[in-house]
């Protein structure tokens, strides 16, 4: 299969994306499999943490000497911010450190399960759209707080599938397809996935992407993986837009019986 | 003069603008952001911004992530 089968890109805030696999970069063994895995996936839009630099090794490798910035869409996340004050500071940062406004806000509530914290989360939203920031979040599958977090300017909506690096795969399908349903902004699926038929199952329902990390750099062969997610985000986008058939409970035969002795 | 740098006490010699440290460092200007005494600086003004003694810099670039890492911050919460 070369590169995608149809020309379907995703459009948000005015921005085209090609692929509808978008990728972490975090839990690698090192750049080199971070940089083989984000290739074998088709991403163009990957995610990445700020943090301080190692100023004690001086020889210490740069993400960015592995992600080449005008080959992807680097999309900084304000992953460990429990505080609306440290996601806002930490984009802040994220944008002095990059070349855009994009940011995937997180306001984690609880470390245990990492589950947002969606009161926070809209406050802090608020704030950075205010300032200009095209501001992706990370939410939890309630359909209300996608619809408010529309309501206050996110042009796309990122609702988790399970805990971040669980692999339980969609717990709540129905929530999610309300989501789909009821918010006219680009819903990706975020966190949770734990499989290629996970994805392919979000992308079935609707989404018009889907976000992961752990279940690449976490699988045995990270690369292959990727490969096996290109693939099934592909084929649920395509089943999506093709229209699966009504579910009976009884057959239907596809032979003719014409003809028959 | 003294300041602190990513949480470390270092002694340099002034005047020191936010680009020397940075080339001290082995750093890249286009990979990373400077926040000083909590206020996050320009690109532009790198060159000309002299640190002081005492000064708060903290260096941050991106790192690999996808998901948090778990006890990183200050603020954690945990529901029990």
């Amino acid at each position: 299969m070369s590169n995608y089968p149809l020309h379907d890109p995703l459009i948000i805030a005015g921005r085209e994306f090609r692929s509808r696999l978008w990728v972490g970069t975090g839990k690698y063994k090192n750049f080199e499999e971070t940089r083989l895995a984000i290739e074998a996936s088709g991403a163009d839009v990957v995610t990445v943490a700020v943090r301080r630099v190692n100023i004690t090794d001086k020889n210490s490798e740069n993400l960015l000497d592995y992600i080449d910035p005008k080959k992807y869409t680097i999309l900084p996340n304000t992953a460990g911010c429990y505080t609306v004050e440290d996601a806002v500071r930490y984009s802040r940062l994220a944008r002095a450190a990059g070349v855009s406004d994009l940011v995937k806000l997180e306001v984690i509530g609880d470390e245990r399960t990492l589950f947002p914290d969606t009161a926070g989360l809209l406050e802090a939203a608020k704030i950075l759209i205010a300032e200009g920031f095209i501001v992706l979040p990370y939410t939890n599958d309630d359909p209300i707080v996608a619809q408010k977090l529309m309501d206050i300017g996110c042009p796309a909506v990122m609702p988790l599938a399970a805990p971040i690096g669980s692999g339980l795969g969609i717990r709540n399908p129905y929530n999610l397809k309300i989501i789909m349903e009821t918010v006219k902004v680009p819903i990706i699926v975020d966190a949770g996935v734990g499989t290629a038929s996970d994805a392919a199952l979000a992308m079935e329902y609707g989404a018009d992407a889907v976000l992961m990390n752990t279940a690449i750099a976490g699988a045995k062969d990270p690369i292959m993986m990727a490969t096996a997610m290109r693939y099934a985000v592909d084929a649920g986008r395509l089943a999506f837009k093709a229209g699966r058939i009504p579910r009976k409970l009884y057959a239907t035969a596809s032979s003719p019986i014409e003809g028959m002795l | 003069m003294k300041i602190i740098v990513n949480g470390e006490e270092q002694t340099h010699n002034v005047p020191l603008t936010v680009t020397a440290l940075l080339q001290e460092l082995n750093l890249r200007t286009e990979q990373v952001a400077v926040e000083v005494n909590l206020k996050i600086l320009d690109r532009s003004n790198f060159p000309t911004w002299n640190l002081q003694e005492g000064d708060k810099v903290e260096i941050l670039s991106f790192i690999g992530g996808g998901s948090p890492q778990p006890g990183h911050s200050r603020g954690r919460k945990r529901y029990e």
